[in-house]
């Protein structure tokens, strides 16, 4: 028997199961020797708190990080994005540079963002300021679009677009990957009003249940290349790697490293009528649940080509491995940032890699990605 | 069964529809009387040119094409002849004989030329010479009558006329040299560019002029049969439409109430959220009850036994057309051939993008600044890289969105905004049913209601009717039943939606988002291509031909798999039918389909299709050798979405052995 991956999850979803399936692993109860755990959010908090003190051995890995709150949690990672501007302004690196309105060149991609209830003074008085514009609420804890709603939509904001972009990176914080193509709730062109329609319609009666209003990324591409051109829909999609790139390294000093743990991030990002990309939130949990059949098609790839990165060749894992996959399993992620290389690339590939744009001197955090330690988290 | 205010209400746009040419007059909807409904079939051109509108004028007709004769010999309308024409040789005064206009590639295209194939660059469509029968000088002599003619009714020749007199104060015009001096106006102001693009635009669409002995209604379909058969399928349709009227009691058209038109206008941009009952509603037809009738085709001069011989055709379609074979439409879509670049192909991953695709894209950025459309027919038969695609179509099919189309737009979408017609329901029920369950197109839902509830108010569409095997159908304002003088065409535009109408638009919303822009490109694809995938003609693009070229090209190339569905009672054409009256639009994935259109505009043909359908069962032939069942057969070919377009056409029809 050795050789077979036993596997356990606590989300019963059949393109997870499959997966599994496929690759002739033994499922196995939580309670037995298992090398692969693909758990919920919940789980994880459960199952590593500091009561349990559980350590995972070499040959065991689970598909989150013990702490992916810092990133994906809206207040947290908005704190940790801050955090990270100040840093790079304090360090004087090149990506921190502002233009004459004081407003980050590089970083300023995540919108005007206040945490109610306690910075509710300041957000009123921007408010205030902007009596036109829209505000979406969202609740801190929540996921998936759960308890968004909108204020203020008498608004003339034009050509919004809401576009979730599934992405993943792996262990270390040195390979970030992002799927070429991936589900997303696109309402492009016309009004504002679209979006409240795809927020609404989630919960409505009349929700497709065909295409459950999802456009998949490809589409978005074609639409837009199509009807504004292809350089400013390069230049979208590399912006958007930066975001992806840029948040997973603002969090990585406070994330712990951990070699037994990967993680499939949904990256929610809006896009204005200028084609500027906005992250507005992180989900750690991207739903499994197929709710179109292209759905399931994508969702059954996303997850195959995220095994075959974490578990290669669907062997036994062990937490030594070099983590640089190889181009043929990558599927169909793209290595958006390899920090391996980018140390041994020179300082500024940071900026070269944003759309052309080659200024400045150095970028690349170091990152101790050296031998793998044993870890427990308490 | 009409309101007089509705008929009031469309003679009205229906002047308005002239003003698109020759600049709007109003006061003439205000004097329209119920009489004026007669003049509709050539909205366009009448106010301005009497005569213009009607392209088979009585010098052309007579007596007609010796149609019948030996078994199955056919004489189909010779297809369009396409050769690019120097826009001066319309004010040339030498005899066209001389100088054949075709002969001598277009000065733009000179610049263009890339590779010694392109050099000697001919966009050629081959077939039958202009009226086969008539000495080549006299069949372009009517053209060129003809193309004249038309050109006079259009906002080209007004514009022109305006420009002629500012420039007639002009110091520097000289009466002695007045010819030569505006022939180089001409070029150097653009506008001989814009002449030529309309001459050309005119000889795609336009079929070439039948001989001057053939009855008027030759133009529309040759076949005695063929026509008869169209118009009981039309009455067929109208049947099933007016009952429908009747059990809902609902009338075919009404004003609007002032305040159910100020919501509409309110919900313009919207006007998916709105979910009216619709259940009572069912498309009047869909492409499976066609495809009965087309089965049901015969011709009388030809012995169907109803044994099956050698003699019979052993797929669905019993009529015999003249269909091409591989040879031949190898020829024709010499440019898909395996030496040559392709889109859909050689952009691909695996090829260097140096190898092809920046050259092309770079060729086709010249071939947009030249803003010259044979040009950019013959270049987009390699495909259209997808950002130049919007403009090179929009200049293939001659459509500038001038401020006198948005207003026409505007004019029609306040029409819509005014009048309630019983399409509206069906163009609704159409998108629901289709469009906003497509993964690729439900975004786009409410520009389709826009495009399709304007068409169907658009009068100008029924010129299409001149060289369309089908009629528009007519009603009669409440009362006068029957009698002409109070029929008007209804819908307006003459067009009855079927199940997967919509199909025709959503792809092209990808392509441009402004509404008017849309619309336009839309309407000039439905004239000049998508009309004759439901109607029953036998034009090598019509929908007939389509059938028998997709069942000949099988029957010849894969005998074995064709009799093997036709002995389980999976006719291949039963499962290709419906591929083929969308334009596979809603089958294959976006970019592909974009892909194939490109072929279809570049060619000017719909033969594609056919082949493209053929080559889908070719690719799938293996499984389908397995299947025992319809049911089995159509779950092989239910998904065409992973398809690849060009490399399918491309190994059929040049890496087949044959």
């Amino acid at each position: 028997m050795a050789g077979k991956v036993k596997w356990v999850t606590d989300i019963e979803k059949s393109v997870l199961i499959n997966n599994f399936e496929k690759r002739g692993w033994i499922q196995v109860a939580e309670n037995e020797d298992w090398n692969f755990y693909w758990m919920s959010v919940q789980t994880i908090r459960n199952v590593f708190s500091v009561e349990t003190g559980y350590r995972l051995s070499d040959d065991q890995i689970v598909n989150h990080f013990p702490n992916h709150y810092e990133l994906t949690r809206k207040d947290l990672m908005v704190k940790n994005i801050k955090r990270y501007r100040r840093e790079l302004e304090k360090e004087g690196s090149p990506l921190a540079e502002k233009d004459e309105n004081g407003k980050y060149i590089y970083l300023d991609f995540v919108p005007v963002t206040f945490m109610l209830p306690a910075d509710y003074n300041l957000f009123v008085e921007e408010f205030r300021k902007n009596p036109s514009s829209t505000w979406i609420m969202k609740p801190c804890g929540k996921a998936q679009g759960k308890g968004i709603f909108l204020i203020n939509k008498l608004s003339q904001i034009k050509k919004w677009s809401r576009d979730s972009k599934t992405s993943s990176y792996k262990l270390g914080f040195c390979r970030f990957c992002t799927v070429k193509y991936t589900p997303s709730t696109s309402e492009l062109d016309n009004m504002f009003v679209h979006l409240t329609n795809v927020a609404i319609q989630k919960h409505g009666d009349d929700y497709n249940h065909i295409h459950g209003g999802k456009w998949t990324v490809s589409n978005l591409r074609l639409y837009l290349e199509s009807t504004r051109g292809k350089e400013v829909t390069n230049k979208l999609f590399d912006e958007i790697h930066w975001i992806i790139v840029q948040s997973l390294k603002a969090v990585a000093p406070v994330m712990n490293n951990d070699k037994h743990c990967f993680e499939c991030y949904g990256y929610d990002i809006i896009i204005d009528d200028k084609l500027k990309p906005w992250l507005i939130e992180v989900n750690a949990s991207p739903s499994l649940t197929s709710s179109t059949a292209n759905d399931r098609i994508l969702k059954y790839n996303l997850i195959n080509d995220t095994l075959n990165i974490a578990v290669p060749n669907g062997e036994i894992p062990d937490c030594k491995w070099n983590k640089s996959p190889p181009k043929e399993v990558l599927g169909n992620y793209e290595v958006l940032y390899d920090e391996e290389m980018a140390q041994s690339d020179g300082p500024d590939r940071d900026l070269r890699s944003r759309s052309g744009q080659s200024t400045g001197t150095k970028g690349g955090r170091a990152r101790d990605s050296g031998k793998p330690i044993l870890t427990t988290w308490k | 069964m009409l309101p007089f205010s509705f008929l009031v209400g469309y003679i009205g746009q229906n002047h308005l529809g002239n003003g698109s040419s020759v600049g709007f007059s109003p006061e003439l909807c205000l004097n329209c009387s119920p009489r004026a409904g007669r003049s509709l079939p050539g909205p366009r051109g009448e106010a301005a040119a009497p005569g213009a509108a009607c392209p088979a004028a009585p010098h052309e007709q007579g007596t007609g094409y010796p149609c019948w004769g030996a078994r199955g010999a056919q004489c189909p309308p010779p297809p369009p002849k396409k050769k690019p024409f120097g826009a001066s040789e319309l004010f040339s005064q030498e005899p066209f004989s001389t100088r054949p206009p075709g002969r001598r590639p277009p000065r733009s295209l000179r610049c263009l030329v890339t590779s010694p194939r392109a050099a000697v660059w001919r966009p050629k469509r081959s077939g039958p010479v202009p009226g086969a029968m008539l000495d080549p000088d006299s069949g372009l002599s009517l053209t060129i009558a003809r193309i004249v003619r038309r050109l006079q009714g259009s906002s080209l020749h007004s514009q022109l006329e305006r420009q002629a007199r500012v420039s007639l104060h002009k110091p520097e015009i000289k009466l002695e040299s007045l010819k030569e001096d505006i022939k180089d106006f001409l070029k150097t102001s653009g506008w001989e560019k814009k002449l030529q693009n309309a001459v050309y635009s005119e000889l795609n669409v336009f079929p070439s002029p039948c001989h001057p002995a053939a009855p008027p209604e030759h133009m529309k379909e040759p076949l005695a049969y063929m026509r008869k058969a169209q118009g009981s399928w039309e009455k067929r349709i109208l049947k099933s439409l007016n009952s429908m009227c009747t059990e809902l009691s609902i009338p075919l058209a009404q004003k609007r109430p002032a305040s159910e038109q100020k919501e509409l206008l309110n919900k313009w941009n919207e006007m998916g959220t709105d979910e009216p009952d619709l259940s009572l509603f069912r498309p009047v037809y869909a492409p499976k009850d066609f495809l009965e009738v087309l089965m049901n085709l015969r011709n009388p001069n030809y012995e169907n036994g109803e044994q099956p011989s050698f003699r019979n055709h052993l797929g669905l379609i019993q009529v015999p057309l003249k269909v091409k074979d591989i040879p031949e439409l190898k020829e024709d879509f010499s440019e898909l051939g395996l030496n040559t670049g392709q889109l859909g192909i050689d952009d691909s991953a695996q090829v260097p993008p140096e190898f092809f695709e920046n050259e092309h894209v770079r060729v086709g950025q010249k071939v947009l600044a030249e803003q010259d459309s044979a040009a950019a027919q013959q270049y987009v038969r390699q495909g259209c890289p997808t950002a130049l695609r919007a403009d090179l179509w929009a200049l293939i099919l001659n459509i500038s969105n001038q401020p006198e189309d948005i207003l026409y737009y505007e004019q029609l979408k306040s029409n819509v905004i005014q009048y309630d017609l019983l399409v509206d329901s069906l163009i609704y029920k159409d998108v629901k049913l289709t469009a906003s369950n497509d993964d690729y197109y439900f975004v786009f839902e409410d520009y389709l209601y826009q495009v399709l509830l304007c068409f169907s108010r658009d009068t100008s569409v029924l010129e299409h009717f001149t060289y369309s095997s089908a009629t528009p159908p007519k009603s009669y304002i409440r009362g006068k039943l029957g009698i002409e003088e109070y029929a008007v065409f209804y819908p307006p535009n003459g067009v009855i939606p079927f199940h997967g109408f919509s199909m025709y638009v959503a792809p092209l919303c990808f392509l441009y988002h402004e509404p008017s822009k849309l619309y336009q490109i839309f309407r000039e694809m439905y004239v000049r291509f998508f009309f004759r995938l439901h109607s029953i003609s036998s034009h090598p693009s019509g929908i007939v031909s389509l059938c028998l070229l997709f069942e000949t090209l099988l029957q010849t190339h894969l005998p074995q798999l064709f009799y093997h569905l036709r002995e389980i009672g999976a006719q291949p054409l039963r499962i290709s039918f419906k591929w083929m009256v969308r334009a596979f639009s809603g089958y294959l994935a976006t970019d592909q389909l974009l892909l194939l259109w490109d072929r279809i505009l570049g060619y000017n043909s719909l033969e594609i299709l056919a082949v493209l359908a053929a080559a889908v069962f070719a690719f799938r032939a293996v499984n389908l050798m397995e299947v025992t069942s319809l049911a089995a057969a159509e779950a092989v070919l239910a998904d065409l979405s992973t398809l690849k377009v060009m490399p399918l056409l491309q190994i059929f029809l040049f890496a087949t052995v044959t």
